[in-house]
């Protein structure tokens, strides 16, 4: 063998080798622990239906199944929904009004019996009409829902009483678990306090408080899933332990996110042992203005606190900070109805010369008799983002001549001002699950439409526009009613401002394969296709 | 002295009551409730039909006084009620975070005690020497640190010495095991924060052991000891520091019965289930039924510590008897 076959033989082994290892790296391990943590102190109870908190779905979504959910492997997508229990996603029939699913038959409770259609209604019901005693937390985003039936074990029909856009993507909601009806039938609130579902995990053990282990389900309809032998989720409110944890390897990952000095303080102790995933978040904080009080009945008022706020500088260097990023409308950045760059720039709040923008909101506010306008922003007791946003917000509203106190207060009485109308101007805010923006942006209608919009107005031209947008199903033609809808809301009227998008920093231990970030802390939390490379 | 056990516990009947009222009337002065909190607090759009069921179910819209007499009549008939919260009965609740205190407040008392006791004994006898400065520097160290920032460096110093030490940073586990369990592992998990409290504990003990010694060697008696012939030792144990020691207890019994309820902070430093952090969840949750019940545990463990105290008063000074 001469130098060069040699060597080309070498070459040719040295790419084999190459070629086989990044082979292995690829392919998923079986075995091994995932130990995570969730911050949080605990969960209020296990029943998805009834709880909109992420602690309940980080704790108890791997043990239950859905019937349909954003790809797992591609959970960042805003458009796309894939099947869990059903075969395959339904064309809808009926002018739009009719969604026909058919349900796997290979499925198994984890107490052995069969999953049939009819657990998948009994479930449905209890979501969308929910039975006197029952709390279901979102039976408004299935308003559009008449009947669902069950014709036999292997179809659920879901029929509705107007075609609607907005109904996969609620239908992919990450907290409609799909629980046993022999079970809901002799007691409806079982689920509460126990855990027996169908999903890729079984229940073990619950030490209250403390944390929530399961074991991998050997009959998972998904077949080579999951990977994990077993998984422990710890409860821990406080950031320091659960970077501490991230840090030591006493945990893998902690799914909701942390702030930027966390983020970069793992990957200055941590090093390569980190890998950092992000995302814009579906979650924002949302200026609403009293409008039941003077001066912010007077659109000028509104428009004026709207305009002196510098979006475009003081998201980047928020984002150094603070959990935010993303200068968006109302609609979450990047979905298809979402507003491009360029048509934010047309609206209040947005305009690319700042300088042009305050001088505009000073003759506002001259024009209305509010020059010295002083009032108090009442903030949430929570420091990412909130009290960054509001005390960024001062700062700006103080280049126009406004004088503002902010009054940070618990959440229960956060709530209380919001509900009772006790408050000037507040930092709300509108955190979804499933990007959907045809709900999603239901939070600025009318309070008499949507009862957790607080501005206390009423405006039916608002609702004229958001029915448009609704109830339109061509795709080109919603987006063209949304822009209609948002410019009413953030410009024509300014009934609020909305601050730069939450961003979702969550370092990982570089072991851990298979998860992928999506928009919400509430998505893709199942586990199923997480595996350990070591 | 039987009964003047019973009569002390009688006596403790209506400063239970009180307590009651004072908490009851507190937990509704605070706007918000439980279930706008629970079904709301993620930000996402709530049916307010749910929230309404959710307070109709927990008996938030009866009239005060119904809600104060159920109150009432759930203690006198021994039935503590249902967290609002989470649903589980308050004495499971309690139950599954009692142990972890206990643990915590058990060291962390030994660990005072036999740090205290006799840097705060040799302080005394040594006063002005370089010794009592010393030790009353690391009292006042003990005194000045937040308990919170010692714990939180500890573990970081934890980290990072076994970071340098091995290459891999450890850190002892998040998750608690009682002792029968796993005995290595729950010591390794308690270990810290117990040290962290106790320190700061031996720390007010120690000064404490120190001011009530140097009292007690000041006094005719010790004089007339030391001129007898008595040997130092002989001096210091058995006729200074028993009388030293009455004052101590009294603080230790205070302090132990503190740690039971308030450590809130060691406790989420170190992500331990405690009774202390479960009163900060009850509150920012407004579980009203659990913050009373809580109240009420405080109370009663306060209570009965102040009579152990009281008691060990008699076996350390046997001219104290209980009429």
């Amino acid at each position: 063998m001469n130098l060069r076959t040699g060597l080309w033989t070498a070459g040719l082994g040295l790419a084999a080798v190459i070629a086989a290892s990044s082979a292995g790296a690829q392919t998923p391990k079986r075995g091994g622990t995932l130990t995570y943590m969730i911050s949080a102190d605990a969960s209020p109870s296990f029943d998805g239906h009834r709880e909109t908190t992420f602690a309940t779905v980080h704790a108890v979504a791997p043990y239950y199944s859905v019937l349909i959910r954003v790809p797992p492997d591609n959970p960042a997508s805003t458009t796309e929904f894939v099947c869990d229990l059903c075969t395959e996603m339904p064309k809808p029939t009926d002018g739009g009004k009719t969604y026909t699913f058919k349900i796997r038959q290979d499925v198994k409770w984890h107490d052995g019996s069969k999953l049939t259609a009819k657990d998948v209604l009994a479930s449905w019901n209890k979501i969308v009409f929910p039975p006197q005693g029952i709390t279901s937390a979102r039976v408004s985003y299935y308003s559009m829902v008449e009947k669902i039936e069950a014709p036999d074990d292997a179809t659920v029909v879901f029929r509705l009483k107007y075609p609607s856009a907005a109904f996969i993507p609620a239908l992919a909601d990450p907290f409609t678990w799909i629980y046993k009806k022999e079970t809901l039938d002799k007691d409806p609130h079982w689920y509460e306090k126990n855990i027996m579902g169908s999903g890729p995990f079984k229940f073990v053990s619950y030490a209250i408080g403390q944390s929530i282990k399961g074991v991998r389900n050997p009959d998972y309809y998904h077949k080579g899933q999951p990977y994990l032998d077993a998984i422990e989720g710890i409860f821990a409110a406080k950031q320091s332990v659960r970077v501490d944890a991230l840090r030591g390897d006493r945990a893998a990952v902690e799914f909701r996110g942390m702030p930027p000095s966390a983020r970069d303080e793992l990957v200055k102790e941590a090093g390569k042992d980190i890998v950092v995933q992000d995302s814009d978040w579906n979650c924002g904080n949302i200026i609403t203005f009293n409008q039941k009080k003077k001066p912010f009945d007077d659109v000028r008022v509104r428009r004026a606190l709207a305009l002196a706020v510098d979006q475009w500088k003081g998201a980047p260097a928020l984002s150094k900070i603070a959990i935010v990023r993303s200068v968006g409308g109302i609609v979450f950045p990047g979905s298809p109805l979402a507003a491009t760059k360029e048509e934010l720039q047309q609206m209040a709040g947005y305009w690319p010369d700042i300088e042009k923008a305050r001088a505009e909101a000073k003759r506002l506010l001259k024009e209305a008799g509010a020059e010295n306008l002083k009032f108090e922003l009442t903030n949430r007791n929570v420091d990412q983002p909130y009290k960054f946003v509001g005390t960024w917000l001062i700062g700006e509203w103080k280049k126009i001549g406004v004088q503002v106190e902010q009054k940070v207060v618990p959440t229960g009485p956060w709530f209380q001002a919001m509900r009772g109308g006790t408050f000037d101007v507040v930092v709300d805010a509108n955190c979804q699950s499933v990007v959907n923006p045809a709900l999603d942006t239901g939070k600025y209608l009318p309070q008499k439409v949507y009862p957790e919009s607080y501005g206390g107005y009423d405006d039916p031209k608002s609702i004229e526009l958001y029915n448009k947008m609704l109830y339109e199903t061509d795709p080109k033609a919603q987006r063209a009613a949304m822009r209609v809808y948002e410019k009413h809301t953030l410009d024509t009227m300014a009934h609020s401002i909305i601050t730069p998008y939450w961003y979702r920093i969550v370092p990982v231990r570089s072991y851990v394969k298979g998860w992928k970030i999506s928009p919400s802390h509430y998505l893709n939390q199942d586990l199923a296709n997480i595996w350990l490379d070591r | 002295m039987y009964r003047y056990i019973v009569k002390r516990l009688l006596l403790a009947v209506p400063t239970l009551v009180g307590a009651a009222a004072l908490v009851f009337v507190l937990m509704r002065l605070i706007p918000g409730d439980v279930c706008v909190i629970r079904l709301g607090s993620g930000g996402a759009h709530v049916d307010p039909a749910s929230v309404e069921a959710c307070r109709q179910q927990l008996g938030l819209n009866n009239p005060m006084i119904v809600q104060f007499l159920d109150f009432l009549w759930s203690y006198i008939s021994l039935d503590f009620g249902t967290s609002m919260w989470s649903g589980h009965p308050v004495t499971e609740e309690i139950a599954a975070r009692l142990p972890v205190s206990l643990q915590i407040a058990l060291m962390a008392t030994v660990i005072a005690v036999l740090i205290a006791i006799p840097l705060g004994t040799i302080s005394a006898l040594k006063e002005n020497t370089w010794l009592d400065h010393v030790v009353r520097m690391v009292a006042i160290a003990g005194i000045a640190t937040p308990s919170f920032w010692l714990g939180i460096m500890s573990l970081v110093l934890v980290l990072d010495i076994t970071y340098l030490a091995t290459g891999k940073a450890w850190m002892p586990p998040i998750d608690y095991v009682p002792f029968w369990q796993d005995p290595i592992r729950n010591l390794s998990i308690v270990m810290l924060p117990a040290i962290t409290v106790g320190y700061r504990y031996s720390a007010v003990t120690m000064r404490m052991t120190r001011s009530a010694m140097l009292e007690v060697l000041r006094e005719d008696y010790i004089r007339t000891a030391r001129s007898k012939g008595l040997l130092e030792q002989i001096v210091v144990n058995r006729h200074a520091l028993k009388n030293a020691l009455l004052p101590v207890v009294t603080l230790i019994g205070i302090e132990f019965a503190f740690l039971i309820g308030g450590l809130v902070v060691t406790e989420q430093v170190f992500n331990l289930n405690g009774i202390g952090r479960l009163f900060v969840q009850a509150v920012q949750n407004q579980d009203n039924v659990l913050t009373q019940a809580l109240v009420m545990l405080v109370v009663v463990i306060f209570v009965v510590t102040n009579l152990v105290v009281d008691l060990l008063y008699a076996w350390l000074d046997p001219r104290i008897r209980f009429s």
